[in-house]
C-alpha cells in the first residue's frame, strides 16, 4: 500500500508543479499607450460597498485560471480518451455494475461523515445499504437497497467540517479533480486518507488492489460528470462554475 | 316517455362519437402558467418517445481561416456542429439552435433524436448570438440583424455540407430552427430561394419571435421589472433565493443539483410567477452577456471592455461579466447594434433597423411560400399583444398553434413532435 501512495503523491507534485510553471499570475488586463476605457464601466455602475454572497473570495485567481487551463488541457488529451475506450470497450451494463461497485465501497466515506455530523439515522441506512449491497449485491455490483427505497445519503469530510461552521475559504481549482475550495480540499484529503489507511481498500490490503480501484474509480467518476470543459460556451465559464460550486456546496451542508 | 327515451338515445348516438374521438387525443400540457411551461422541463409522461442514443458525429468548420482570435478565447478552435446520419439514403433536416444555445444544447439533442427516429439526417447548428458563433462565423461580429445572420448561417450550412457530403447520401434537404433559430429559418429560407443551393423542401418556424425587436424587449423587461429594485438590487435578490432554495432544502432533507430536484422542490414549494419570469430573463440576460463581450472582444473593445487591452488566458473576467450583466439587449441595440450598422450604410436608421428585424418584414414573401409552415403556442409569453393572431392570419391552415406550452416549453410533447414529423413529411395538419 505504501508503494503505491508513494507513486500517488509524487503524481500529485509532478501535477501542482507543471501547473505552477503554466500559470501566469497576472490577471489584469494589459493596458498601452492606446488603451481607451469603455463606455460602460463597472466602477459607475456598481458600488464598491455592495457585499454579497455573489462574490466569491478568490485570491489565488490568477494560479486557479492556470490549474483551470490545465485541466482543460488535461481533460481533452487525457482523461477524456481513456473514459471513451473505457465506454467503448465497457458494455453499458458493465459500466453500471462497476458504478455500483465504486459507490459500495465509497459508503465508508458516507457513514464516517454521517456519524461525525451526529446523524445516526442516515449512518444507520448507510450501514445498512453497505451490508445489503455488499451481499445480496453481490460485492457492491447491484444495488437492491435503492430499490427497497434506502436512498444514499451522501456526505463527505468537507460538509462535515461545513456542518461544524468551518467557512469555505478561499476557492480554489484543484488539478484534474476541479472546483473546491480550501475546506473542502482539506476535506478531501482527510476522505482520502481515512479511506485508503481504514476504508474497504485497506482491508484488502493488496497494492494492485489499491492502483486498480483508484484508476477504476477515477475513470468510472469522470464517466458520470457531463460537464466538459467550455461547453457551456460562456466566456464567464471560470465565473459560473466558481459560483454554482460555492452555492451547491452551501446547500449541501445545510441539508 | 318512450318518444323522449329516444330521442336521448339518439343524442347519444350522435354526440358520442364525437366525445370518444375528442378523448382519443386530446392536447393536454401539464403547465397552464405560460411560465412555468417554458422554465419547467416536460414530464417524460408528455414526452415523445425517442432513442436513447443515436449516432452522433462532431466536426469542426474553419470559416475564416484568416481570422485573428484574441488570446482571451484560448480554447476555440472552430465552429463546432454535428451530424446524426443515417445509414442510405435520407432527406436531410438543419437545425437552427435558439437565442445563446449550442448544436448540442438539450433541446438540440432531443430534436435530433426525434429527428432521426423519423428517418432523417440532420445537421445542428449553434446559434449566431452564440459566443462560437460570433467568434468564428458571424461576418459582421454584431449579431441580430436577420439579413447579415442569414447570410452567415447559410454559409456555414454550405461549409458543412461540404464537410459531411462523402458520409450521407441526402435525397432533399429541410431547415427549422426554434425562437430566434425560427425567425432565422425563415429569413435563410428566403436566401436560399435567390441562390438556390439546397432548395428546400420544407421549412418549419417553430416558436419564433414575430419581431425580434419586441420580443428582446419583453425578455429584458422580465429582467428589470421582476426583481425587487431592478438590476441594481440583482446580488442581494440572489442572495435570498439562494436563502428560499436554503429553506426548501432542508425542509426536503436533500439537495441535488438535477431537474427532478428542481421539480420536486416547485411542486412544494410553488414558485411565484414573478420568479419565473426573472427566472427566464436572467437566462436571457447571461446569454447576452457573453454575446456582448464575444462580439466587443473580437471588435478590439470599448463597449464593455477598454479598448486596445490584451487579455490573456489568465485574465480576471469578472468585472467584465458583471458590467454585461447590467448591459440590456436594448442598450447593445442602441449602443452597438444601430451605430454598427448606420456606418455600414448612412442611409440606414433605428427605426428601419427594428423593422427589418421582423417576420412582417418579409411578409409578402411567407405568403407566396407555400413550403414554410409555423408550430406555435397561444401562450407563448416572448409575443407581443396581437401577434399570435398576426402569425395566424399570416399562415393560415399552415400553422399549428397550440393553446398553452409557453416559450417553447412544449416541442418534445408528442403531440407537437407528431405534427414536426407529420410536417416534413409533406402531410400538414
Amino acid at each position: 500500500m505504501r508503494r503505491s501512495n508513494t507513486f500517488k503523491n509524487s503524481v500529485f507534485l509532478l501535477l501542482m508543479l507543471s501547473v505552477l510553471f503554466m500559470g501566469g499570475c497576472a490577471t489584469k488586463p494589459i493596458t498601452g499607450p492606446k488603451t481607451e476605457p469603455a463606455m460602460h464601466q463597472n466602477s459607475e455602475l456598481v458600488s464598491k460597498d455592495t457585499d454579497s454572497g455573489v462574490k466569491i473570495y478568490d485570491p489565488l485567481e490568477g494560479f486557479n485560471r492556470g490549474v483551470y487551463r490545465f485541466n482543460y488541457y488535461f481533460d481533452k488529451y487525457l482523461y477524456l480518451p481513456i473514459v471513451q475506450v473505457y465506454q467503448f470497450i465497457m458494455p453499458d451494463y458493465a459500466e453500471d455494475r462497476v458504478s455500483n461497485f465504486v459507490d459500495n465501497l465509497f459508503e465508508f466515506n458516507n457513514f464516517t461523515n454521517n456519524l461525525l455530523q451526529l446523524k445516526f439515522k442516515a449512518a444507520g441506512i448507510t450501514l445498512a445499504r453497505f451490508a445489503i449491497n455488499t451481499t445480496v449485491g453481490v460485492a457492491g455490483l447491484w444495488d437492491p437497497a435503492t430499490t427497497w427505497s434506502m436512498h444514499q445519503k451522501p456526505e463527505d469530510f468537507g460538509q462535515t467540517l461545513g456542518h461544524y461552521g468551518v467557512g469555505g475559504g478561499p476557492y480554489l481549482v484543484l488539478p484534474i479533480l476541479g472546483p473546491s475550495n480550501l475546506r473542502d480540499t482539506t476535506g478531501f484529503i482527510g476522505d482520502t486518507l481515512a479511506f485508503n489507511n481504514f476504508g474497504p481498500v485497506a482491508w484488502v490490503d493488496d497494492d494492485g488492489f489499491t492502483l486498480g480501484f483508484t484508476v477504476i474509480s477515477a475513470i468510472d467518476k469522470r464517466k458520470r460528470i457531463p460537464f466538459r470543459y467550455y461547453g457551456t460556451g460562456s466566456p464567464f465559464e471560470y465565473e459560473r462554475i466558481r459560483l454554482l460550486y460555492t452555492k451547491k456546496r452551501e446547500l449541501l451542508i445545510i441539508d | 316517455m318512450r318518444h323522449w327515451l329516444t330521442s336521448l338515445a339518439l343524442i347519444l348516438m350522435i354526440v358520442l362519437p364525437t366525445i370518444s374521438q375528442a378523448v382519443d387525443k386530446p392536447y393536454f400540457y401539464p403547465y397552464i402558467n405560460p411560465f412555468e411551461a417554458t422554465v419547467m422541463e416536460l414530464p417524460p409522461y408528455y414526452e415523445a418517445d425517442m432513442p436513447k442514443k443515436v449516432p452522433t458525429k462532431i466536426f469542426s468548420l474553419e470559416v475564416f481561416p484568416e481570422r485573428k482570435i484574441p488570446e482571451v478565447f484560448w480554447y476555440e478552435d472552430g465552429l463546432d456542429c454535428s451530424l446524426v446520419a443515417q445509414k442510405g439514403k435520407a432527406p436531410l433536416i438543419f437545425i437552427i439552435a435558439g437565442t445563446g444555445a449550442r448544436f448540442n444544447s438539450p433541446k438540440m439533442v432531443k430534436m435530433q433524436k426525434k429527428l432521426y427516429q423519423a428517418g432523417y439526417h440532420v445537421i445542428s447548428i449553434t446559434s449566431p448570438t452564440h459566443m462560437h458563433f460570433v467568434i468564428n462565423a458571424s461576418s459582421t461580429m454584431t449579431p441580430g440583424n436577420l439579413y447579415e445572420d442569414a447570410k452567415d448561417l447559410y454559409r456555414v450550412m454550405q461549409l458543412a455540407m461540404e464537410e459531411v457530403k462523402n458520409a450521407i447520401d441526402v435525397s432533399s434537404y429541410n431547415l427549422t430552427g426554434y425562437s430566434l433559430g425560427g425567425i432565422q429559418a425563415a429569413f435563410v429560407s428566403m436566401l436560399d430561394d435567390e441562390e438556390k443551393v439546397f432548395n428546400f423542401e420544407h421549412v418549419l418556424l417553430i416558436n419564433p419571435p414575430v419581431s425580434l425587436y419586441n420580443s428582446m424587449t419583453i425578455l429584458d423587461q422580465m429582467l428589470e421589472e421582476n426583481i425587487p429594485g431592478g438590476i441594481d438590487n440583482i446580488e442581494s435578490w440572489m442572495d435570498s433565493v439562494t436563502g428560499k432554495l436554503a429553506e426548501a432544502t432542508k425542509s426536503m432533507g436533500y439537495f441535488e443539483m438535477s431537474a427532478d430536484y428542481i421539480y420536486k422542490a416547485s411542486k412544494r414549494f410553488p414558485p411565484r410567477e414573478d420568479f419565473l419570469a426573472s427566472l427566464i430573463g436572467i437566462s436571457f440576460r447571461l446569454s447576452s452577456t457573453d454575446m456582448i463581450f464575444a462580439s466587443d472582444m473580437m471588435k478590439g473593445g470599448g463597449y464593455i471592455t477598454p479598448r486596445n487591452v490584451k487579455m490573456s488566458n489568465s485574465t480576471s473576467l469578472s468585472l467584465f461579466e458583471t458590467v454585461g450583466f447590467r448591459t440590456s439587449f436594448g442598450n447593445y441595440f442602441d449602443e452597438q447594434f444601430v451605430p454598427f450598422f448606420m456606418m455600414k450604410d448612412p442611409s440606414m436608421t433605428r427605426e428601419k433597423l427594428i423593422e427589418q428585424s421582423s417576420l412582417r418584414h418579409i411578409e409578402s414573401y411567407l405568403n407566396r411560400a407555400q413550403k414554410i409552415g409555423l408550430l406555435h403556442n397561444e401562450d407563448d409569453i416572448i409575443l407581443g399583444p396581437g401577434e399570435i393572431e398576426y402569425l395566424k392570419g399570416l399562415f393560415g391552415s399552415r400553422a399549428k398553434i397550440f393553446p398553452t406550452g409557453g416559450h417553447c416549453g412544449n416541442m418534445g410533447h408528442k403531440d407537437a413532435v407528431d405534427f414536426i414529423v407529420n410536417f416534413f413529411a409533406g402531410q400538414e395538419g
